[in-house]
């Protein structure tokens, strides 16, 4: 599978995780891999604050668009901003803005459970509507909310019967359920609890919105060293190099952590290919801080995994 | 290294926060063992565990209700002292908030009028911050029903991990809100009363979200008319327990450097509410397999080894290859032990807790008995700590 193929898919896609697998790292890199390709794109930041700044070497994200770098946009998306926005569409921009000086913002958004998120995808919807780019990427919320989230339009359906913010929920269940407008990216670990939690919201978006699934992203894949059956003494006799015995020792302690590591996680992945039928994508774990080079390493890898994947079957 | 075990074997309180992903639902687990280890009667508060973590703690199917843990279960040698009990708790926000609202209600009544209402349901059930609040709330209970020498208590994982110490003025506040109390006016004096402004603003409102929702927040608000000075008080006295000595806050971080900017930030929040943080725990931190190397040595054959790995032919390219495999994974767990201890040390230094525990990554998830006593002797000491010591 081509990269630009597989993203040409939807024009839509959203990525999500819980908090701590690097769900930002990995907008980042496929915002980078798509922009190679000459997919234009925007990232759309929609909880106002994570290190997707600092991971694409720019300064804080805002509500208006900024160029990180030829073919990457970005825009922050919070639900504040997005009822606002809608508020002030409606030619109620005054009340708007009385409505949050006084509170009661915070009012509504609760008499009306999901409104906050349904106002945010409605306003994705839009872009996507308005074609602003090839392909939008929504770094979704973190900390297990991203269910919420996506399930936020169907459990309105059921709550307001009427209004605008009625029909808003119902152009965004066509959205979230359209394979060709939207899809999900899901991002985890190889490691056992984050495997377990990636499957269970799979399953829950895939019943509960109908939402079409994407590649999973395993991400901090710790690399394979390939020594195994060979001793660190016997090579460096084989090049003639003397070893120290302490820092032979050193040597061979980090390897066995590493490949106890890269073990446990591929029987991790292993795992998951078993219990959700999605193909897998790895990210190498990488030592250090995730900055400008990191991002085009991963976003390499990206490109070349999903070369590796077999081809769309159905 | 100092150990949090001073704060398990002295403490009342234990509150631990910290962002999402850095195992604090895990280290409240730990801390509260570490306590019943001590011959202390501990009960720990989880929101949210992941499943086998529940099922080790015996949390399958209970919510809300403090269960005690079978000693056989987390003290299979009979070492602790005999007056350590471990009990554990999942939080249930909508059963806890429903109890606050019957125990200052006027009335069943009253209650059944607010626990029926949409708007209420939508308050407990979903609204960011509900699930802070009533995580101290249920603390709060622990602490008011006695019993327990020591409660841990884990924070939800929000972005803002400060949220629970927000959550009661913010929901005290919205059920406050002077617009909303406009709108009780009409029921009892006429609709005039109210202003023309508010009118429109709600008729503007309503055509946005339906009149439905706007109805329910007006029944909500007149079912609730006379709670809020109970709702007030309960939420100040929460406020005056976390202010004791006896409570204590530890904060949980990761080696990573957003996790550790995260922690950095809530300590000076904390400092600014009057809030001291007593520990800091710090897990995944990665070992330092380096340690003692001369690394000029180390760089030296490394570069040998590049060098070989280009030129040499056959089986000793591969070996070569092999070493270099090596070497290139040592210096980097080298760099990255440096890294951490780097900012680990100027966190510890800004946060300035009293006790720092370092927690190393270890393989496997921390899912039963055996693997939260490994953690624990990092935490609080190896072995059943000593009420003597």
């Amino acid at each position: 599978v081509r990269l630009d193929q597989l993203l040409a898919a939807s024009r839509v896609l959203i990525v999500a995780g819980k908090g701590g697998v690097g769900k930002t790292t990995v907008t980042a890199a496929i915002a980078v891999a798509a922009a190679h390709t000459g997919t234009s794109v925007l990232i759309v930041e929609v909880e106002g604050k994570s290190g997707l700044a600092s991971t694409l070497g720019v300064e804080a994200l805002g509500y208006d668009e900024i160029d990180v770098r030829p073919g990457v946009r970005a825009r922050t998306l919070t639900p504040d901003q997005a009822l606002l926005e809608y508020l002030e569409d409606r030619g109620l921009r005054r009340i708007s803005r009385r409505l949050v000086r006084s509170g009661a913002l915070d009012v509504v958004a609760t008499a009306v459970p999901g409104m906050k998120d349904i106002l945010v995808l409605g306003k994705v919807k839009q872009l996507e509507r308005a074609q602003v780019a090839d392909l939008i990427i929504i770094d979704a919320p973190a900390a297990g909310h991203a269910v919420t989230f996506l399930t936020s339009a169907r459990g309105l359906l059921d709550a307001v019967r009427v209004g605008p913010v009625r029909t808003q929920a119902q152009d965004v269940m066509e959205l979230l359920s359209d394979p060709t407008r939207c899809q999900v990216m899901l991002v985890t670990l190889p490691e056992e609890t984050p495997v377990n939690e990636v499957v269970d919201t799979a399953f829950a978006l895939e019943d509960r919105v109908g939402v079409s699934l994407g590649p999973v992203v395993l991400n901090a894949f710790p690399r394979d060293l390939a020594v195994v059956g060979h001793e660190t003494s016997d090579d460096a006799r084989a090049i003639g190099l003397t070893i120290p015995d302490q820092e032979r020792r050193a040597l061979d302690a980090a390897s066995a952590f590493q490949h106890e590591r890269s073990a446990l996680a591929r029987e991790q992945a292993d795992r998951l290919s078993a219990r959700l039928p999605l193909p897998q994508i790895r990210l190498p774990y990488l030592f250090g801080e995730i900055g400008g080079p990191e991002v085009e390493q991963l976003a390499a890898t990206l490109t070349s995994e999903v070369e590796a994947m077999p081809g769309t079957s159905s | 290294m100092t150990t949090l075990a001073p704060l398990v074997r002295e403490q009342h309180v234990l509150v631990c926060c910290g962002t999402g992903g850095v195992g604090k639902t895990t280290t409240a687990a730990v801390l509260a063992l570490g306590a019943a280890r001590a011959g202390r009667d501990a009960v720990v508060v989880t929101i949210d565990p992941a499943k086998r973590l529940a099922d080790t703690l015996g949390l399958e199917a209970l919510g809300n209700i403090t269960h005690e843990i079978d000693r056989g279960r987390w003290d299979p040698e009979g070492r602790a002292p005999a007056t350590g009990r471990l009990s554990a708790l999942m939080l249930d926000s909508r059963s806890t908030f429903d109890a606050l609202v019957n125990r200052y209600a006027r009335g069943p009544e009253q209650a059944e009028r607010i626990l029926e209402n949409r708007f209420y349901r939508n308050i407990a059930g979903a609204l960011s911050g509900t699930q802070e609040y009533m995580a101290m709330e249920k603390l709060y209970e622990l602490h008011e029903e006695g019993g327990h020498d020591v409660i841990v208590v884990d924070t939800p994982p929000t972005r803002h991990a400060l949220d629970f110490l927000e959550a009661p003025a913010r929901l005290t506040r919205l059920l406050d809100n002077r617009i909303f109390r406009f709108l009780m006016v009409p029921a009892r004096t006429g609709v005039r009363v109210a202003g023309v402004a508010v009118q429109a603003f709600f008729r503007a409102v309503g055509r946005v979200v339906g009149t439905e929702a706007i109805e329910d927040v007006v029944a909500f608000f007149r079912a609730f008319e006379g709670m809020e000075q109970g709702f007030r008080e309960r939420a100040s006295s929460v406020t005056a327990l976390l202010a004791q000595p006896t409570t204590a806050f530890v904060l949980v971080t990761s080696p990573r450097r957003d996790a550790v900017e995260e922690a950095q930030f809530f300590a000076d929040r904390l400092r600014g509410s009057e809030l001291t943080v007593a520990g800091l725990v710090v897990n995944r931190v990665h070992p330092d397999f380096a340690q003692g190397i001369d690394t000029e040595g180390l760089s030296d054959r490394l570069a040998f080894v590049y060098e070989r790995a280009n030129t040499a032919s056959g089986e000793s390219r591969g070996a070569a290859a092999r070493l270099g495999r090596r070497y290139e994974n040592l210096v980097d767990y080298a760099s990255l032990a440096r890294t951490e201890r780097r900012q680990l040390d100027a966190a510890a230094a800004r946060i300035g807790a009293a006790a720092v525990a370092h927690v190393p990554s270890l393989a496997h998830d921390i899912v039963d008995f055996a693997a939260l006593d490994a953690v624990a002797a990092y935490v609080v000491g190896p072995g059943p700590a000593s009420t003597l010591g």
